[in-house]
C-alpha cells in the first residue's frame, strides 16, 4: 500500500516524527513529595518546591527513575548508566522555576524500537530516538476571566517521560498505530496509565512533506494532542496544508502549531516564542544520575511479557489466528482476561467467544472490559459446558446473553431454565421418528435425491427438542433413519 | 565576540528584563568590558579536560516515592500579588 | 550591662551555664547594642519580640538542664536565609514583603541547638557584590570607619553579618559565601569568617545565587566560636541533593593540637603586584608564626589561579541567571503591571525589582548560556574549573593547609569602586578559588594596616578536612594576639 499523497504537482511523501509525553505512574512528583493524583482543588497538590519558593531544592524520586528504565527496556532501548538533568530555561506563567528540569545531552534512555501493525497486515519497525525524564508544567486557565489567566500548579513537577521517535512514520494511520502501540506497551509495563483524557499521554507531532527521494522538507510541530483521533486528523490537515502552500509557491516555516478540534485545522501559535533559546545547562542543584548494570538487569528480569511476545506465543502455542492474537493482546487487561478465561481449556474456542460474543455485547452495552458482567472464570465455565456437551453452541448463545444480563453463572442458568443438551439416543430417535411421520412427503422427496432437505429434518428435530438436542447426534441418527 | 545594542536587546528579552533603549549602549559597553576580561580564559589549554559541573564526590541521592507534601494551598499562595479561589492570577496569556 | 558584649560565645556559654547571666539579659544587651549602632545599617530587621521569646525559652532550658550547644547565644541571620514568619528579601526590591512559610535547614539547626535570633542582617542584593553596596537597604557600614572620615565598606556580600559581629551587635551570625562573601567581609571587619567544604551545610531554604558555589558558614569573633557555630550548622540534609553525608571531624581536639609537624603551602601565584604592602608583610608574618609553632612552610604552585576570577564570572552569573528566573511577580514578591501582557509584566517587574548589578549578572549569565556561546563561555569555564580543582588536589597531596592573604586590600571607602565592576570583582581574587574547588577556607583577623584597619589571613584545607584549617587558624589567632575593637563597636562610647 502506498503512503504517497497525490498533489497537483505529483506525489508527496509524508514524514512524521512524534514526541510523546507520558506521565510516569508514581505516587509523588519527580522532585517533590506532593501527590500526583488527578482532580484535586487548585494548587492543592503543590509543595513549596513545586511552587519554586526561594531556596527550595529538588530531590529525585527513585520510582520514577525505575519506571523510565523499565520503559526503556520495553522499547528494547539502550539504558544509560549515567545521565544528566539539565535546566531548560524559558518564561511561562505555569513554569514556576523559570526553567524545566529535563534531560538534554545525556538522557536516561537511548535508541530503541517499536513495531506497529497496520490493518493491511503489514508491520513496520519505528525507531525510538531517546527517552528522557522531565518535569511537567502547571496548568493555565485562559477562559475564566476576560483579561486574566488563572494558574494551577497541581501538575507542576509531575514526572514525565518524553519519548521521541525517529522520523520513521509515513502516514496518519502509522502515527495512530504508533501511539496506540506505545500506549499499550506503557500500560503492559505499568509505567504510564495511558489516560489521554486526563492528559497522562500527549503527543507533539512533527510533520513535513517532500517529493519522494528528495531531502527532508521543513517541519512544523503540532503540540499537545490528546487523542488518537486528533493526532491522525491533525496530520491529515497539516499534510494537506503543507502541500497546498508549497504547490501554491509558498514556503513552510518551522513553527509550533495548535490543532483546533472544532475546525479540524491546525494554526500557528499566536504567542510565538521570540527565538527559542533554552540555554540548557546541567542543573547545579542535582548531580549526574547513576546506577549499575546490575540494577538494570534486575528490572529486566522482572519485566512483564509484552504484547509482541505474547502475540507470537498465542499464534504459535495456542494456535490463534494472528488477527485474534492481535485483538487479544492490544490491551493488557484483555490479555489478562483471556489468559484467565482460557487457561486449561480450548484456547481457540475461548478466543472466539471473547472476540465475537463478549466484545460484541460489551460494545453494544457501551461497557469496557473492566465493567464486564461476565468474569473470565464465568466465561471459561461456559466454554467448558459447550465442550463437554452439556449445551450446544446454539443454546450457549442464549445462556451467554442471560449471563451478560444477570451476571449469573452458566451452570445456574442452564439448571434453572432446563437447557441441558439432550444426548440420549432413545429420546432423539423418538423425536426423529415423529418428524419423519409428520413429513412423509418430504422424506420421499429426500429419498428421491433432494439432498438439500437434510437440513430441514435437522432443523425440525432441533426445534422439537427446543434446541436442546445434541446436534451431532441428531445428524448421525437422521442419516441412518433416512437411508 | 562582542555585544552590540541588538544583542543587549535580545538577551534582555530572553532574561525578561526591560531595558530602556537609551540604556542599551551603556550596558553593551559594560558587558563588553566584562566579556573581554573573561576572554583571557581562551588562553588556557583545555584540550582533553572534562568539564567540572559539581565538586561533590557522591552520586545523586534518590528518595522513596511517598506523598509527604502538598495540601498547603494557603501557604503556597499566601505571598502572591494576585490570587482568586486558590489560583494564582496573571495577565491573560494568548496561545 | 555592656560587659556582656565582651564575652565570646564560648565564654557566654559558660556564663549562662554558671548562671552569671541569663539568656534574656544577654539577648537584651545585644538588642540594645543593635539599636545603639543602628547607623551602621547592618540589620535590615530586628526581630525584637521573637528574640526575647526565644531567650526566655532558652532560660527555661538552661534552668532545666536541657541546654543545647548554642543555648541562649544571640545570633543574627543574613537576609538570604529564609526564616519562617519573618520577612526575607535577599536585600532585593523584588522580594520585598516575602514572608516564607518555612525555615532554612541551617537556621533550623541553629535554633534547635538553642541559639536566639536577633534579626535579619544586611547583604548585597542576592549576595551579588563585594561591598554590600548593592543592597536595596543601602550599604552596611564597617564599624572600623572613623566617624569623622568616610564610611568604609563592610565588604560583601555578607557585609551586615561581618559588621554586626565587629560592632558587637551580634555574638554570632550566619553568612553565605559564593566567591568570598564570608571571608572578604570578615577580613574587612576584623572578625572570623569561614566557608565550609561545599556540601557541609545544607542549601535548603537559602535564597540561591550560584548553586554549585554557594555555601553557608559562620561569622564569629574567635576561631573557637567559629568552630562551635559551624558544628551546629553543618550536617547531612536529605532535602539538598548536594549535601554531603560525611561525619564532622573533631574540631576541638584539632585546635588544641597546634601545628607542629604540619606542612603549610604558600602559593607563589598569590604574590600580586599592587597588593597592599601591609598585606604582604602580614602574610610573611603569618608564615613566621606558623614556623615558630613548629610547622613547615612549603612553597607551592596553583598554576591556574589567575583564571579563577574570569572562570567564576561565567559560572556564577550563568547559574544566577537561571536561579533568579523564578522572581517573576507571580507567586511572591513585587509585581509591576505595565503594557498588559504577561511578558510585559515579567519585564517590568524584573526591571524594577532587580538592581543594576543583579541585572548585569543576569544578562552576562544569559549571554554565556545562549545558543552559540555555551561552549566558548560556560563549557570552557567548567573545564578551567576542573584545572583549578586539580591544582588544589595536587597541592593537598603535599601539604596539610594553605596560607594566603584573604583580600588584596583593606576596607575601602563606600562608593569609590562602584563605577567599575571588574575592579570590584578583583576583591575576590584570593577567595574565589576555594569556591570553585569546593574546599573550605577561613579568614582570621591577624593584624592592622598602618591606617589601623584590620587585615585577614586565609587558611585553606582539603575538602572535608576543616579540622586542619581550624588547627592552623587557631595558631594564627593566638600568635597574632589580634584584639582590635573597632571605633564604632557598641561596647565603645563613640559608636
Ligand atoms: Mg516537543
Ligand atoms: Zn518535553
Amino acid at each position: 500500500m502506498s503512503n504517497l499523497v497525490q498533489g497537483q504537482t505529483g506525489e508527496w511523501e509524508v514524514v512524521i516524527g512524534m514526541e510523546v509525553h507520558a506521565q510516569v505512574t508514581s505516587d509523588s512528583k519527580l522532585f517533590s513529595g506532593s501527590s500526583t493524583a488527578f482532580g484535586a482543588g487548585p494548587n492543592q497538590n503543590v509543595s513549596l518546591v513545586d511552587a519554586a519558593m526561594p531556596g527550595m531544592l529538588p530531590v529525585i524520586n527513585g520510582t520514577c527513575v525505575r519506571q523510565a528504565i523499565k520503559t526503556g527496556l520495553g522499547l528494547k532501548a539502550d539504558i544509560n548508566l549515567t545521565s544528566v538533568f539539565d535546566r531548560k530555561n524559558y518564561f511561562y506563567a505555569d513554569l514556576p522555576q523559570g526553567y524545566q528540569i529535563s534531560q538534554f545531552k545525556h538522557p536516561i534512555v537511548g535508541e530503541g524500537v517499536l513495531t506497529i501493525e497496520l490493518s493491511d497486515g503489514s508491520s513496520h519497525v519505528i525507531g525510538i530516538e531517546r527517552l528522557h525524564l522531565e518535569q511537567d508544567a502547571g496548568k493555565s486557565l485562559h477562559d475564566q476571566h476576560p483579561s486574566k489567566s488563572y494558574i494551577d500548579l497541581n501538575r507542576s513537577g509531575v514526572a514525565l517521560m518524553e519519548i521521541v521517535s525517529k522520523p520513521d512514520l509515513r502516514s496518519a494511520e502509522q502515527a495512530g498505530a504508533y501511539i496506540k502501540k506505545l500506549r499499550s506497551i506503557l500500560r503492559y509495563l505499568g509505567t504510564c496509565d495511558g489516560n489521554m483524557e486526563e492528559g497522562s499521554l500527549r503527543a507533539d507531532v512533527n510533520v513535513s512533506v517532500r517529493k519522494p527521494g528528495a531531502p527532508l522538507g521543513t517541519r512544523t510541530e503540532t503540540k499537545n494532542l490528546n487523542s488518537v483521533r486528533f493526532i491522525m486528523q491533525s496530520i491529515d490537515a497539516e499534510v494537506e496544508r503543507q502541500i497546498e502552500v508549497i504547490e501554491g509557491g509558498g514556503e513552510i516555516f518551522q513553527e509550533t502549531r495548535l490543532f483546533d478540534t472544532s475546525t479540524g485545522m491546525t494554526r500557528a501559535m499566536r504567542s510565538k516564542e521570540d527565538a527559542h533559546d533554552y540555554r540548557y545547562f546541567p542543573d547545579p542543584d542535582l548531580l549526574p544520575l547513576t546506577f549499575t548494570q546490575n540494577y538494570v538487569d534486575q528490572i529486566a528480569a522482572e519485566l512483564p511479557e509484552l504484547p509482541d511476545d505474547l502475540r507470537v506465543r498465542m499464534v504459535n502455542d495456542y494456535g490463534l489466528s494472528s488477527y485474534d492474537a492481535a485483538v487479544l493482546t492490544e490491551e493488557r487487561e484483555t490479555a489478562l482476561f483471556y489468559e484467565k478465561a482460557s487457561i486449561g481449556r480450548d484456547r481457540k474456542i475461548v478466543a472466539n467467544w471473547m472476540s465475537v460474543e463478549l466484545f460484541g455485547a460489551l460494545n453494544k452495552a457501551g461497557k469496557t472490559l473492566a465493567e464486564s458482567p461476565i468474569t473470565p472464570v464465568a466465561l471459561g465455565e461456559l466454554v467448558d459446558l459447550i465442550t463437554d456437551g452439556t449445551i450446544s453452541g446454539r443454546i450457549a448463545k442464549d445462556v451467554f446473553a442471560d449471563m451478560f444480563e444477570t451476571g449469573k453463572a452458566a451452570a445456574n442458568i442452564i439448571e434453572s431454565k432446563g437447557l441441558k443438551q439432550v444426548s440420549d439416543t432413545g429420546a432423539i430417535e423418538a423425536m426423529i421418528d415423529k418428524v419423519i411421520a409428520e413429513n412423509q412427503d418430504k422424506v420421499d422427496e429426500y429419498r428421491n435425491g433432494k439432498d438439500k432437505l437434510f437440513g430441514f429434518f435437522v432443523g425440525q428435530t432441533m426445534k422439537l427438542s427446543g434446541g436442546q438436542a445434541n446436534p451431532g447426534m441428531v445428524n448421525q441418527l437422521l442419516k441412518n433413519k433416512l437411508k | 565576540m562582542s555585544v552590540d545594542n541588538n544583542t543587549v536587546k535580545k538577551i534582555a528579552r530572553l532574561a525578561r528584563i526591560h531595558v530602556d533603549e537609551d540604556r542599551r549602549e551603556a550596558l553593551a559597553g559594560e558587558l563588553n568590558a566584562i566579556l573581554s576580561w573573561i576572554e583571557q580564559l581562551e588562553t588556557v589549554d583545555t584540550d582533553n579536560v572534562e568539564p567540572l559541573a559539581s565538586v561533590t564526590g557522591h552520586s545523586l541521592p534518590i528518595r522513596d516515592d511517598m506523598v509527604s507534601d502538598g495540601n498547603r494551598q494557603e501557604q503556597v499562595i499566601a505571598n502572591a500579588p494576585e490570587t482568586t479561589s486558590g489560583f494564582f492570577v496573571v495577565p491573560k496569556v494568548v496561545e | 550591662m555592656s560587659d556582656l558584649l565582651q564575652l565570646s560565645a564560648v565564654e557566654a556559654r559558660a556564663a549562662l551555664a554558671s548562671k552569671k547571666c541569663t539568656a534574656t539579659e544577654l539577648t537584651q544587651s545585644y538588642l540594645d547594642a543593635a539599636v545603639q549602632t543602628e547607623a551602621l545599617n547592618n540589620y535590615v530587621q530586628l526581630t525584637h519580640d521573637k528574640a526575647l521569646e526565644m531567650a526566655a525559652a532558652s532560660d527555661v532550658r538552661l534552668q532545666a538542664g536541657t541546654a543545647g550547644p548554642l543555648e541562649g547565644i544571640p545570633l543574627g541571620v543574613k537576609d538570604l536565609f529564609c526564616t519562617e514568619g519573618v520577612e526575607t528579601t535577599a536585600c532585593s526590591a523584588i522580594l520585598k514583603g516575602f514572608v516564607p512559610p518555612y525555615e532554612s535547614t541551617v537556621t533550623s539547626k541553629l535554633w534547635a541547638d538553642g541559639a536566639v535570633m536577633l534579626g535579619k542582617l544586611n547583604c548585597d542584593e542576592f549576595a551579588m557584590g563585594s561591598a554590600n553596596e548593592t543592597s536595596v537597604f543601602g550599604p552596611a557600614v564597617n564599624p572600623w570607619s572613623d566617624s569623622n572620615g568616610p564610611n568604609l565598606a563592610a565588604g560583601g556580600s555578607s557585609g551586615g553579618s561581618a559588621s554586626a559581629i565587629a560592632a558587637q551587635s551580634a555574638l554570632l551570625a550566619t553568612g553565605t559565601d559564593t566567591g568570598g562573601s564570608i571571608r572578604q567581609p570578615a577580613a574587612f571587619c576584623g572578625v572570623v569568617g569561614m566557608k565550609p567544604t561545599y556540601g557541609r551545610c545544607s542549601r535548603w531554604g537559602i535564597v540561591a545565587f550560584a548553586s554549585s558555589l554557594d555555601q553557608a558558614g559562620p561569622f564569629a569573633r574567635t576561631v573557637a566560636d567559629s568552630a562551635l557555630m559551624f558544628s551546629s550548622m553543618a550536617g547531612f540534609d536529605a532535602k539538598d541533593s548536594t549535601s554531603a553525608n560525611s561525619p564532622l571531624p573533631d574540631l576541638a581536639s584539632a585546635m588544641a593540637a597546634g601545628v607542629k609537624g604540619m606542612k603549610i603551602g604558600i602559593p607563589v601565584e598569590y604574590q600580586r603586584d599592587g597588593m597592599d604592602a601591609a598585606i604582604t608583610t602580614l602574610w610573611e608574618q603569618g608564615q613566621e608564626w606558623l614556623k615558630d609553632a613548629g610547622a613547615e612552610i612549603v612553597p607551592i604552585s596553583l598554576p591556574h589561579t589567575a583564571y579563577a576570577l574570569p572562570c567564576y564570572y561565567i559560572i556564577a552569573p550563568a547559574e544566577a541567571s537561571s536561579n533568579l528566573a523564578r522572581y517573576d511577580g507571580v507567586r511572591y514578591g513585587q509585581r509591576v503591571e505595565e503594557g498588559g501582557s504577561l511578558d510585559d509584566m515579567y519585564e517590568a517587574s524584573r526591571a524594577a525589582g532587580f538592581g543594576e548589578e543583579v541585572q548585569r549578572r543576569i544578562l552576562i549569565g544569559t549571554y554565556a548560556l545562549s545558543a552559540g556561546y555555551y561552549d566558548a563561555y560556560y563549557l570552557k569555564a567548567q573545564k578551567v574549573r576542573r584545572l583549578i580543582r586539580n591544582d588544589f588536589d595536587a597541592a593537598f597531596a603535599d601539604v596539610d593547609a594553605i596560607l594566603t592573604p584573604t583580600t588584596p586590600s583593606v576596607a575601602f571607602p563606600l562608593g569609590v569602586k562602584q563605577d567599575d565592576p571588574i575592579t570590584m570583582y578583583l576583591n575576590d581574587v584570593f577567595t574565589v578559588p576555594a569556591n570553585l574547588a569546593g574546599i573550605p577556607g577561613i579568614s582570621v583577623p591577624a593584624g592592622l594596616s598602618s591606617d589601623g584597619l584590620p587585615l585577614g589571613l586565609q587558611v585553606l584545607s582539603g575538602a572535608f578536612c576543616e579540622e586542619k584549617m581550624y588547627q592552623v587558624a587557631q595558631v594564627i589567632e593566638t600568635q597574632s594576639g589580634f584584639s582590635g575593637a573597632p571605633q564604632r563597636a557598641a561596647g565603645r562610647a563613640n559608636s
